[in-house]
Parts: structure tokens; C-alpha cells; sequence
């Protein structure tokens, strides 16, 4: 990674009327680009061909339980931040066959799906985006084991980044130290500046690739007020972050929490549906199931995602391990938040709040934890946390 | 924008671990009422694996589970699993019959501390089904004997009908480096061995505790409190070692279904030191 010092020298600004150069490039070196469309009522990652198919000058109100587009009153192409589902369906496929097995006189055939080799530009990516796919990499090809598949796919993909210029509703990436800055794992990054009379992009590379790219677009070298103008968006963003949480100690307060009450009058709440599952860019849990064909002479593995929130999830013979709505929740945030630092030597949430936005009853992680660490008996120490934040 | 996201993304190897491999059947065994044993013979270059590993095992168009391996870690040339059935897979498995073929792929996991607890005792605990992720332990441990102290096996059982291994377990006995004692928690009059849980046989059976490993597997309730036995009668803790199940999908640590607490039993278990898990002991529904 470079230093801020380095890229600073390196950045150049590229006008909204030839932001679609960037488009041709992409698409002369094959990539097929997927980045934020606007589509029934909301804006989603699909195939996109030009800047006409971004969702200029829409942005979304998010808060808890609720999400509604809205008009801006200027024409950012990326005015508005966490969309429903994340990059995940790309790299990590919501259904996946495995393999294939076919009966036959003798030893049955197994067929492994086969590789086809995909090429992907990922536009738009946010920070807490691009810290959720770091993660993913953890779990898929570091834990020890290999998923060939996500590793082929992810292989491919070439990152350009945007960072955010203002916070959704429902984010909080300030708070896991993902972002609203982009900091590492990109080809490409870029703010987008809408002023009265200039609407423009302030863009570095973070790869060769980046750099040839950037290298055939139509832009000048960016001057000291157009980039710290840049940063200055970036980190009022940060400061002007409506939720936060505290995360000193959190592994060990979850730990020592694991009867609070809180998770019992949550369990009032929760309809235990999986959506915040759903829609997290790390929940990474799948199942894997048997698809015969009406002969029953043909049998696929599908893997698919599952969620930790139903019954059958942890059920073993004689019933389920997490009978209870309370310790199904309390799985779920324990993981996320404490156990995955033990499995992964990282959080597993980013921030990027769309659990919180997509919960049905609005549930909030952040208000969870906050009130777990108020009604914390063993911290000592909760006033002294607080204010040192 | 006619290209779906599905058509992206599919058409791409999983990794080789996920995918099985078919063994064929040279002899199945019932064992009991609902519990059977199969030998597999692997297609090419063996089979290894170390005592306390689990392979997942594939039933055609049905399903896939974790079992443990049964058989002895030093016979490469079959590769054996006892199986209890109780739903959809393992009762299709029940069927199987010399000739078909299983999907397998493992060994995952981690192993009983067999080897490495040469020059102690070993205390071996298993309740009902239990018993047979054990037996590779114990087979290591006999074809090693004179490289262990006093050797004790407790095994307990709902009734007599569900006791495993029985022509084994005589001919255990009957060995003078071997104490074995059984017990069963229900039985009609005609029963002449012992009644009670398997924690009863813990005081009674002879071994030196500061200088003893044990393996316990079996139901959580009977391993929790086979332990705080073996910790009574002074077994160092960090010398215990359990056996843990949780639903599992992959083996590898992909699927997520397999957690424990902060840990994945395919990769971190299902032997563990008691000490790692033993807050699942205590806590609900972790
Ligand atoms: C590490 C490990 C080793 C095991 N070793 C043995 C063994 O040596 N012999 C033996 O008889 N059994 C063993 N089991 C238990 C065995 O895996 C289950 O009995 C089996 O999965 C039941 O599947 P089913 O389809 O027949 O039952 P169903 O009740 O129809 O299963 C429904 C679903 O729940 C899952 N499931 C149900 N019970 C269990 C369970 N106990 N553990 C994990 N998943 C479960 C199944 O995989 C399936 O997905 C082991 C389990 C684990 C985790
Ligand atoms: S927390 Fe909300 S989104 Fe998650 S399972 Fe419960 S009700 Fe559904
Ligand atoms: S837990 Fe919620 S806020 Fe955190 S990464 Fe997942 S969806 Fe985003
Ligand atoms: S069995 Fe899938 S993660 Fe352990």
C-alpha cells in the first residue's frame, strides 16, 4: 500500500462529462462492469454499460426498519451509500451446484462443476464494502482451507472504489474503523465532488492495472484544493456519522453478557426471518442440498445461503442446539462482533448498517450492544471508556 | 442489461475438498438394533487418518453427514464407520449392502491425543454410540501397549440392546492390560452387569489420576459429568479430552453450521481439550 504522501502527488481529476471514458476502458479490456442501478424502487448492483444506467441524482433515506428513495438536488452518480444487497451474490453466489452425480450400473460419476472464467470491474464499491470482502477472503482462502471457486472468482475482479461523501442512516463504519475513507484493496478510488458549476471526480490508482486505466482517461493532475477539498467531503462524512458504537473490550463484554437480560426482551422483537443475514456483506453461512432429477437416476449438490436464525441450522438428532429466538440473536451478534475475532482475527461487521435498515422490526445493532455495555454489572470501567472515545 | 447475476457467477469449480469420492462396500455388520457398521475399501493408495477424525459420507440422491471413522488407524486398506440410524440419511445408509458405493471425503478434524500421551494412563469414557469414534484410540493404544501405564475403558449404554462391539468388548476383557467395565442405565432381571450411569464406574476402576489422560465422548450431559468425575479423583484438566457434535454441511469451515462457541468443530474439534469448551458445558443454547 502507498502512503497518503504518495498518492497525493498521484491523483488526477476527471471531469463528469468524460467520466464515461471510463466505461470504454473497462470494456476494451473485457470487464464486465457491475455497479448501482436504480431499479423498483431501489438501487441495486447489476451489469451496467455507461453512466446512464447509474442512479444519477438519487439517494436513499435509510433508518431503522425503513428505506425510501429520494431526489437529490444536484447529479451525483453515487449520491447515496449502502444499497440492499452487497458485492457478496458476486463472489460468493446465493446458489452454487457443487457437483453432479449420476447413477450407473457400477461406481456412480461425480461431475465437478466446471470453471469458466469470469472478468469483472466492480464500480462503486464502498469502504465498508471493500473491508467486507477483505473478511470474506479471511474466511474462504485463509482458514485453512481453500474455496477454489471464491478464490477464482474474487481473483478477477478489478476494485474502484468510491468513498462516501455523506453517511446513509442506518451507517456506522466510522465506528469499526472500515471507513468512509477507503484506505487498501482497490484498483481505483475515487470522490465524487458535485460543486455549482463543476461536477467532477478526484481519482488515484491503487494498482497497475488502476494506473494504466486511469493513464487512458481524459484528466489533469489534481491541485492541492481539489484534493484536500476531497478528503475535507470525506471526513466531515465521518464526523457527521449519526450512529456509533463502542467496541472497547467487545469481545470480553459479549462474552461476560451472555445471560443479559437484553437479549431476552430482544427476543420480543425479533421474528427471527434472516433478513439481516440476508443482507450482510460478511454472513457467510450456506447450506448444501440434494436436487434429484424425476428419474432419481441424476443427483446435484446445491449450496446455498442460510441463515443462523432458523431452527434448522444448528439441529442435530434429538432437536435444535438454539431452540430459543434469544440465542439465535444472541449467535448472531456474538459471532459477528466477539467469536469471529477468535476465528478470523477480525471483526465481522463493518458498519455498513443495512441489517439495521432491512430488519422488519427495526432492530438496531447498535442500540444492542450500547445497551448491553449500560447494563454491563462487571465493566468497571464503562464511564472511563466512554470518554476516552 | 439482459445478463442475470445467477449466469455470472455459476460455472465454477468448488474446491477439491468439497468434492467425495466413491468407496465401495466389502462387508456391512448390524451391531445392534439401530446402529450398523460398513467397510469401505478406498479406490487407490490407502486411507489414513488418525483416531477421532470424521469423514463426510454421501448417500446418493439423499444426503450427506459426518461420521466418524471406527476402524483401526493402522489398516490402511479399509476404511470403516459405524452408524447409527436416526433420520433420513442414516437410515438410507442402513440399507446399503456389500457391492454399493458411499461418497466420501476426509478425514476432517482434529484426533484423540492417542499418540501423544505415551507413558500415561489412559482413561477412555464413552456413552452409547460414542464408542466408536473411540475405537481407533483404543486399537492404536493395544497394537502400542507396552508404551502406556494402566489402561481402563468405561462404557455405558441406555440397555444391554444398545451395547456396541460386544464380541470386542469380551475379548477386551478378557485381556490382563485392559480394564474394562460396562454398565447399562436400565435392564431387566436377566442383566447381570453393572446399572447406572457411566459416571458410577469412574471411582471404582484403577488408574493413577495425576499421571492419566482421558477421552470422553458421548451425549454433552453424560461427558459433563464424566468429568467433573474424572476431575474429582484428580485427573488434571488439562489432561481431559472431549468429543463435540453440531450440525455440519462442509467439513471445512465454509458452511458455518458446525459453531461452537467461538470455534468451528470441523476444524478446531471435535476432540478438543476440555478446557477450550468447556464454557458450552455451562452455558445454554450456545
Ligand atoms: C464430528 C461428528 C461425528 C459423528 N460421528 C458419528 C458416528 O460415528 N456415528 C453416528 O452414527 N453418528 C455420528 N454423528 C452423528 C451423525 O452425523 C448424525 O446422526 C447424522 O447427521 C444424522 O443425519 P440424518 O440425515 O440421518 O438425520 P436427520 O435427523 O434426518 O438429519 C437432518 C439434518 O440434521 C443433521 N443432523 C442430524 N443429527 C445430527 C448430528 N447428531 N450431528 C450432526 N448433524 C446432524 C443432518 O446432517 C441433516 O442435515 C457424528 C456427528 C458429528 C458432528
Ligand atoms: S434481527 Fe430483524 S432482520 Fe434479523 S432475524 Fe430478527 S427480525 Fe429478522
Ligand atoms: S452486522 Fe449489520 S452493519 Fe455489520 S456488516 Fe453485517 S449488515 Fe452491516
Ligand atoms: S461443518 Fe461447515 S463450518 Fe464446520
Amino acid at each position: 500500500m502507498k502512503t497518503s504522501e504518495q498518492s497525493l502527488s498521484n491523483a488526477v481529476t476527471i471531469e463528469r462529462k468524460n467520466f464515461d471514458a471510463l466505461f470504454a476502458s473497462l470494456i476494451k479490456r473485457e470487464y464486465q462492469i457491475v455497479g448501482p442501478t436504480q431499479r423498483d424502487g431501489a438501487i441495486i448492483y447489476d451489469i451496467v454499460k455507461s453512466s446512464n444506467d447509474l442512479p444519477e441524482g438519487w439517494a436513499e433515506e435509510q433508518n431503522a426498519g425503513t428505506m425510501r428513495l429520494k431526489r437529490r438536488n444536484d447529479k451525483a452518480l453515487f449520491g447515496f451509500n449502502s444499497t440492499v444487497q452487497s458485492w457478496k451474490k458476486f463472489i460468493h453466489p446465493p446458489s452454487q451446484r457443487l457437483w453432479q452425480t449420476k447413477q450407473s450400473s457400477g461406481k456412480p460419476a461425480i461431475i465437478p462443476e466446471k470453471s469458466k472464467k469470469q472478468k469483472l470491474a466492480f464500480l462503486g464499491v464502498r469502504a465498508c464494502d471493500l473491508a467486507a470482502m477483505g473478511i470474506l477472503d479471511k474466511v474462504f482462502t485463509d482458514s485453512p482451507f481453500t474455496d477454489t471457486g471464491y478464490r477464482i472468482r474474487r481473483s478477477d475482479i478489478l476494485v474502484i472504489g468510491v468513498n462516501c461523501t455523506q453517511a446513509g442512516g442506518t451507517c456506522f463504519c466510522a465506528s469499526m474503523n472500515t471507513g468512509p475513507a477507503i484506505s487498501s484493496g482497490y484498483d481505483i478510488v475515487m470522490t465524487e465532488i458535485v460543486e455549482k458549476s463543476r461536477h467532477y471526480f478526484v481519482v488515484e490508482k491503487g494498482s497497475k492495472v488502476g494506473e494504466e486505466i486511469i493513464k487512458e482517461l481524459p484528466s489533469a493532475e489534481a491541485n492541492v484544493y481539489e484534493i484536500e477539498g476531497a478528503e475535507e467531503l470525506v471526513n466531515k462524512t465521518s464526523s457527521a456519522m449519526g450512529r456509533k458504537i463502542d467496541t472497547t473490550n467487545i469481545k470480553e463484554l459479549l462474552s461476560r453478557n451472555s445471560e443479559n437480560q437484553r437479549w431476552q426482551q430482544n427476543a420480543q422483537r425479533c421474528l427471527t426471518c434472516g433478513n439481516c443475514t440476508m443482507v450482510c456483506p460478511t454472513c457467510f453461512c450456506t447450506t448444501i442440498e440434494d436436487v434429484t432429477d424425476l428419474t432419481g437416476r441424476e443427483a446435484n449438490r446445491m449450496r446455498k445461503w442460510d441463515s443462523c436464525f432458523t431452527m434448522d441450522f444448528s439441529y442435530i438428532h434429538g432437536g435444535s442446539i438454539r431452540p430459543s429466538v434469544y440465542s439465535r440473536y444472541r449467535q448472531w451478534l456474538t459471532h459477528k462482533f466477539a467469536a469471529w475475532h477468535d476465528q478470523f482475527g477480525t471483526s465481522g461487521c463493518v458498519g455498513c448498517g443495512r441489517c439495521i435498515t432491512w430488519c422488519p422490526v427495526g432492530i438496531d445493532v447498535t442500540e444492542e450492544i450500547t445497551a448491553i455495555r449500560m447494563s454491563d454489572k462487571n465493566n468497571p470501567s464503562i464511564t472511563l471508556s466512554k470518554e476516552n472515545k | 442489461m439482459t445478463v442475470t447475476l445467477e449466469k455470472l457467477t455459476k460455472d465454477i469449480v468448488p474446491s477439491q475438498e468439497m468434492i467425495p469420492e466413491y468407496f465401495r462396500i466389502i462387508r456391512t455388520q448390524k451391531n445392534t438394533h439401530d446402529t450398523f457398521t460398513i467397510e469401505l475399501e478406498p479406490p487407490k493408495n490407502g486411507f489414513s487418518f488418525a483416531p477421532g477424525q470424521f469423514n463426510m459420507l454421501y448417500m446418493f440422491g439423499v444426503g450427506e453427514v459426518p461420521i466418524s471413522i471406527s476402524g483401526d488407524p493402522s489398516d490402511r486398506n479399509t476404511l470403516t464407520h459405524t452408524i447409527r440410524a436416526v433420520g433420513s440419511v442414516t437410515r438410507a445408509m442402513q440399507k446399503l449392502k456389500k457391492g454399493d458405493f458411499v461418497g466420501v471425503r476426509g478425514p476432517f478434524g482434529t484426533h484423540w491425543p492417542a499418540e501423544e500421551s505415551k507413558g500415561n494412563d489412559i482413561v477412555i469414557v464413552a456413552g452409547g454410540i460414542g464408542l466408536a469414534p473411540l475405537r481407533p484410540s483404543i486399537y492404536h493404544i493395544l497394537s502400542n501397549r507396552e508404551k502406556y501405564g494402566k489402561v481402563v475403558l468405561l462404557y455405558g449404554t441406555r440397555m444391554p440392546k444398545d451395547i456396541l462391539y460386544r464380541k470386542e468388548l469380551e475379548q477386551w476383557r478378557a485381556r490382563f492390560d485392559l480394564e474394562v467395565l460396562a454398565t447399562v442405565d436400565r435392564a431387566a432381571s436377566d442383566w447381570k452387569g453393572n446399572v447406572g450411569v457411566v459416571t458410577t464406574l469412574i471411582p471404582r476402576s484403577h488408574f493413577d489420576p495425576p499421571n492419566t489422560v482421558a477421552m470422553v465422548c458421548g451425549p454433552e450431559i453424560m461427558m459433563r459429568f464424566s468429568v467433573q468425575d474424572l476431575l474429582k479423583r484428580g485427573v488434571p484438566v488439562e489432561n481431559i479430552y472431549v468429543s463435540m457434535e453440531r450440525n455440519m454441511k462442509c467439513g471445512i469451515g465454509f458452511c458455518g453450521h458446525c459453531q461452537c462457541g467461538p470455534t468451528f468443530i470441523c476444524k478446531d474439534g471435535p476432540v478438543y481439550p476440555y478446557n477450550a469448551v468447556k464454557d458450552i458445558f455451562i452455558k445454554r443454547e450456545i
